[in-house]
């Protein structure tokens, strides 16, 4: 079974965004950056089907500037086989759907079965690449999945995903693509020999002509949507300081948020 | 040339979500200031009932799918039948609720014809190039980005739970009901919904929650957000919660306010021990109102709280609890 990871390097959670004076970018310098969060779950439960079936090839996926070898060889760390790494200044600024358009041609190039990746990027917070690879690919897309567990002939898994006030039980056709949300397993952390054998794992890198494209057709010519500018939210101010016994405090609260904010 | 303002009106259990009339109420303004006509997409199976409150709140024309298919919301057929009333009919706006469904099926409905989406915006508007311009928030609402979909056509956008202001519904104002016979019967679909498990909690979901009450490590245990629930049913508010209580096992996982969990936009936000790290003010920092119970001065939650409320939040809570019950029941 090839079992893909698509994963993205994002900015630490912890990061403080700065922007550019000309209002294109963030400030990269002194950023850490991690794998998304959530596509640790998506390379965490492609180890852990790997290890349940006793065979099979995990691959991450990545589009990203070369910083982001890092962000993969953290994931061969964890026990993913080898990676793929679009990387190319062609693929800079792309939007979702030339990410996807991106990922699913790399995906297609190397084979799969099952295509899991993160909810959302933390970084755009865009929650599309995974849906529209899926679309792009032709398959079912299951989005926010919690369990997920493959049939022992891998013709169909059961999955439960989360709804609004719900959890929906789906019986789904492989291949497919999911989307990983929070508890659906705890991602590991990169053994020592992990980490020294990562060095050794391959990563191909991919070009828009290894991909069968020209290079206009990702980044920003093959965008659709465009980016206008981007700024900092209004800074918030700290308000009312209220101290003393709870019955007084409340009492000018309850007043406070009934009669001058009507908020209640 | 493409023309009209669509929304998707996704609805369950018999009724519309309240995200999709407030896009409905968005799309009416948009509409009237461009001269333009307002279209929802219904789809489903028994819901024609639907198409009048959907007039009432300014659509236009609905656009009614009706099959066994689409009974149930699922990506497969929902994407194919909305895509293909896009291409008969060139809207130029497309508009859809940025709650689950939404947020998964307009992804895959701008894939397949070809169009620019932003996801999850809180502030829509026409450009003076005549576009629609959406700003939305990154990074968790840490920054926030202004998009344009130039060239392809619908521009289209899914628009966050609770920010836009709905209108007065108008009784007088009918929608002309548009049948269409969905292209459903012989697609092959990946997925098969098997069961539907209910949440028993009966909380108030927190995405259209007005009020939201959060509980941190502060709470001390599961049991002790009993204090948090009493409060919650007074004020039909939602219980969330910081990732270190999720982590701790006291609030399940669906609950978290953060970066990555939820990010909420209510009225009223009452943080009760609760520091403020970045990624828990990230997802909770564009509510309107904030406050918060802390016993330590220096807790970063005081930094954009509108109320700081420096004490124990075991103390004060259960007071406030009796507060609001005597001045609501007064
Ligand atoms: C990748 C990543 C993603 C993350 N995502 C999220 C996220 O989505 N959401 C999130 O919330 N966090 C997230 N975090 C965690 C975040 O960094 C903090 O660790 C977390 O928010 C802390 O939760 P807390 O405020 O409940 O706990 P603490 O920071 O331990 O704060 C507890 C507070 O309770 C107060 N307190 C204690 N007892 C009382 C009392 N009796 N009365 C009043 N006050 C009291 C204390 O003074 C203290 O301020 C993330 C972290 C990482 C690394
Ligand atoms: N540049 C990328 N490289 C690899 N995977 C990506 C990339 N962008 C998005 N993804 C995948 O798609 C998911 C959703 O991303 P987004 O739509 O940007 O929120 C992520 O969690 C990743 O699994």
């Amino acid at each position: 079974m090839k079992l893909i990871a698509c994963i993205k390097e994002v900015p630490d959670t912890a990061t403080q965004i700065k922007i550019n004076p000309a209002g294109t970018e963030i400030i990269k310098d002194g950023v850490e950056f991690i794998v998304n969060p959530y596509d640790e779950y998506a390379v965490e439960e492609c180890l852990r089907i790997k290890e349940k079936f006793g065979e099979g090839e995990v691959i991450a996926v990545c589009m990203g500037p070369t910083r982001a070898t890092e962000a993969i060889r953290k994931c061969l760390a964890m026990g993913v086989d080898r990676a793929v790494h679009l990387c190319d200044p062609a693929f800079e600024k792309s939007d979702t759907y030339a990410t996807a358009k991106a990922l699913a041609k790399a995906i297609e190039k190397t084979g799969f079965d099952l295509i899991l990746c993160g909810k959302q990027a933390v970084d755009g917070d865009g929650c599309q690449v995974g849906a529209q690879i899926a679309e792009l690919l032709g398959i079912p897309g299951v989005p926010l999945i919690i369990k997920l567990e493959i049939s022992t002939d891998k013709k169909t898994a059961i999955a439960h995903r989360q709804v609004e006030g719900a959890t929906e039980v789906v019986e789904v056709k492989l291949p497919a693509l999911f989307t990983c949300q929070k508890g659906l397993n705890e991602a590991r952390y990169p053994s020592l020999k992990g980490i020294m054998g990562a060095k050794k794992k391959e990563i191909k890198f991919f070009t828009p002509a290894d991909l069968g494209e020209a290079p206009g057709s990702f980044g920003e010519a093959g965008s659709l949507a465009r980016m206008v500018k981007l700024s900092l939210p209004p800074t918030r101010q700290g308000g009312r300081k209220m101290e003393g016994e709870p019955e007084e405090i409340s009492k000018e609260l309850v007043k406070s948020l009934m009669e001058q904010d009507k908020v209640i | 040339m493409a023309k009209g303002i669509w929304i998707y009106a996704d609805h369950a259990e018999g009724k519309l979500r309240k995200v999709s009339l407030e896009i409905l109420s968005e799309a009416r303004r948009l509409a009237d200031k461009a001269g333009e006509e307002v279209a929802a997409v219904l789809l489903g199976s028994g819901v024609a009932g639907l198409a009048q409150t959907l007039g009432y709140y300014g659509a236009d024309k609905v656009y009614l799918a009706e099959h066994d298919i689409l009974k149930d919301y699922r990506v497969e057929p929902y994407s194919k039948v909305i895509a293909d009333l896009i291409s008969q009919n060139q809207p130029s706006i497309f508009l859809l609720g940025a709650n689950i469904n939404g947020r998964d099926l307009a992804p895959r409905v701008a894939a397949r014809v070809k169009t620019g989406l932003a996801g999850d915006c809180t502030t829509l508007c026409i450009n003076d190039q005549g576009l629609l311009q959406i700003n939305r928030p990154v990074y968790a609402g840490k920054a926030y980005v202004d998009v344009v979909c130039p060239e392809a056509r619908p521009q289209m956008a899914t628009i966050r739970p609770n920010v836009m202001p709905l209108n007065a519904p108008d009784e007088a104002h009918k929608a002309e009901v548009i049948n269409i016979t969905p292209q459903v019967a012989d697609m092959a679909i990946g997925v098969q919904i098997k069961e539907i498990v209910k949440d028993v909690s009966g909380m108030v979901d927190l995405t259209e929650a007005d009020t939201i009450i959060s509980g941190g490590r502060g709470m001390k245990g599961a049991e002790n957000f009993a204090i948090l629930e009493e409060l919650a049913v007074l004020l039909k508010a939602a219980v969330g919660a910081s990732r270190a209580a999720v982590d701790s096992g006291w609030r399940d996982q669906r609950f978290q306010v953060g970066q990555t969990g939820r990010v909420v936009s209510p009225k009223l936000y009452i943080a009760c021990g609760i520091s403020g790290a970045i990624q828990h003010l990230a997802g909770m920092r564009t509510s309107k109102v904030i406050v918060a119970i802390n016993k330590d001065t220096e807790a970063p939650i005081f930094n954009i709280a509108n109320y700081s409320i420096v004490g124990d939040l075991f103390k004060v809570v259960p007071v406030l609890t009796k507060e609001f019950k005597e001045k609501l029941s007064g």
